[in-house]
């Protein structure tokens, strides 16, 4: 790798996206952070608790079970879709007309609304309706995602997957475009396994887009919202109510705004340690 | 041998895969071509009563069809700020080493994992503050908090495939920076401003909670039309049926465009 020219005028370039950021990030989250220390009785008085909403957060069971609920979620997610994309990217065609049938077709999912994406889960699993329900029940599965917590935590997963997976297949599929044929001949030549040539060719080139995908795919997974919400609703009872389902319904529904507020930092500063582990980690190769 | 027999039985793989994917579509797709009475009484693989009752109450009601203008206005003017304003900042942390660019880069990358639940509430008095509330401007710009760093971050890995001796000869042949930077580094890059675009356009597209936060009926999007739709008529499911299998059109006609610039790949390295 050729080392980087030092610029400080290189700034120049930045500062627009610098400024756009920055306008849509901190003023909102210094807001958050106005809200999370102080008391309201509504007509706008606010008075100052220091970090009491902090304490009562961290210490109550219900934000350690909806914080449980949420890494288990994230991590069955990263472990199913991350793996399988990366395999059905390597057996997808490499290119031609039936490359692009098949990243024309994967995409889909990707690009439908979340609320639609949960409406359509909903109606494709309800027990009475549903071409999912139905089937599952006439095979002599006793299924109902509206009543059984394991069915509905069995039914968000297998939406997640549906709806992300692809995500990952269109990054290992860019990825291993980008390996010259070349390598391949090579390989060839010398013998390698199949196995060979995924370890030391195809993982290699993989690996910044791997990056990118599960650095997204931990994100998003850890701010969904709109599609269990319309799934489940967090239920049946709270056994689905994830993180920011939680968060709003605190925030919104009984307007806490202090513990809401409070709940968000908090729910920010996981996200940001964990990312920043994994940043970390994974690009730990690269900076030298 | 053994390496040929794989290989002829590798299509299943994504065969399958998309079966599965197709399934729930194909179920949407089916419901939106029933009435809300066959739907609830009958099941069945087919429309009985095949009709186009659905589509219909949707392209003559102008709250329906303005909801999925309103969607392409706030998403387009989004995707062009996005890939604009990110192209020369991916170009800086490609080629250049700055007072805080790790940091920066980092803080970027934060944006894109704040909850959307945060800051909701807080978007909604900052833009109304600034007299914005109800306009796709206000939108578009809301949605940049998570796809600038994230067009910042796809572009900067396609830039970093070309070889910085590209930009050398170009200097040495006596280039300026803004002539060199359009006429021969974006096309070089044309790939990776498709595949960011792309992905602005998808992320601000499926986006629904500041959307609707932002907006009241001037710039409501289809999203949140449809939630109004399932409250206030009851539940409505051929014609949310229907809205739905829309909301999938315009994603599907990007992709179109954009599968030849993910299928050329990232196969910079070559250039």
């Amino acid at each position: 790798m050729s080392a980087k020219t030092t610029n400080q005028r290189a700034w120049l370039l930045v500062a627009p996206v610098v400024v756009l950021v920055a306008f849509n990030a901190i003023i909102p989250l210094m807001t958050v952070v106005n809200y999370s220390v102080q008391e309201t009785f509504g007509d706008n008085l606010f008075f100052f608790e220091g970090m009491k909403w902090f304490e009562e957060v961290l210490s109550s069971e219900r934000f350690h079970a909806s914080l449980l609920r949420q890494l288990q979620f994230t991590f069955i997610i990263l472990a199913i879709e991350v793996p399988l994309g990366v395999a059905i990217a390597l057996a997808m065609p490499r290119k031609g007309f039936w490359a692009s049938v098949c990243l024309v077709l994967m995409a889909m999912p990707l690009l439908i609304p979340w609320n639609v994406v949960g409406a359509m889960w909903n109606i494709f699993a309800l027990p009475d309706i549903g071409l999912l329900g139905k089937t599952l029940n006439a095979m002599g599965f006793d299924y109902n995602f509206t009543r059984q917590p394991f069915s509905a935590w069995a039914t968000l997963i297998a939406m997640d997957v549906w709806h992300w997976t692809s995500l990952v297949v269109l990054l290992a599929y860019a990825g291993l475009s980008s390996i010259p044929d070349a390598y391949y001949q090579a390989a060839r030549i010398d013998g390698a396994s199949a196995w060979a040539v995924f370890r030391y060719i195809q993982l290699p080139k993989l690996k910044h887009v791997l990056t990118i995908a599960v650095l997204l795919r931990f994100m998003d997974s850890f701010n969904i919202y709109t599609e269990p919400f319309v799934l489940t609703g967090g239920g049946p009872g709270n056994s689905t109510t994830l993180l920011s389902l939680d968060l709003v319904k605190i925030a919104l529904g009984q307007f806490d705004l202090g513990p809401a507020a409070a709940m968000s930092l908090i729910y920010f500063l996981i996200i940001l340690l964990f990312s920043w582990i994994f940043y970390t980690l994974m690009t730990r190769g690269e900076a030298k | 041998m053994s390496t040929r027999r794989t290989a002829s039985f590798k299509w299943l793989v994504p065969f399958v895969y998309i079966v599965f994917l197709m399934l729930p579509i194909y179920w949407l797709l089916n419901m939106s071509f029933k009435t809300t009475n066959e739907i609830l009484g009958t099941f069945s693989l087919f429309p009985q009563e095949f009709t186009l009752e659905n589509y219909r109450a949707i392209f003559t009601d102008p709250t329906w069809y303005n909801g999925y203008i309103n969607s392409l206005i706030y998403v387009c003017i989004n995707t062009l700020i996005s890939v604009t304003v990110a192209l020369p900042a991916a170009y800086a942390f490609s080629r250049y080493r700055f007072l805080g660019d790790k940091h920066l880069f980092f803080w970027l990358l934060t944006n894109r994992m704040a909850p959307a639940a945060v800051f909701a509430l807080p978007f909604f008095q900052l833009y109304s503050a600034m007299n914005l509330f109800d306009t796709h401007i206000a939108v578009a710009l809301a949605h940049c908090l998570f796809n600038i760093p994230l067009a910042v971050w796809i572009l900067e890995g396609f830039m970093s495939g070309v070889p910085k001796e590209l930009d050398e000869t170009a200097y040495i042949d006596g280039y300026p920076f803004w002539k060199f930077f359009t006429k021969i580094f974006l096309p070089t890059i044309a790939a990776g401003i498709g595949v960011a675009a792309f992905f602005c356009f998808m992320f601000s597209w499926v986006e629904l909670l500041l959307a609707k936060t932002l907006t009241s009926v001037d710039a409501k999007p289809i999203a949140a039309v449809m939630t109004r739709t399932a409250s206030s008529s009851g539940y409505e499911l051929g014609l949310l049926a229907a809205a739905g299998t829309l909301t999938m059109v315009p994603g599907a006609i990007v992709i179109f465009f954009v599968r030849n610039y993910i299928a050329k790949g990232f196969a910079l390295g070559r250039v």
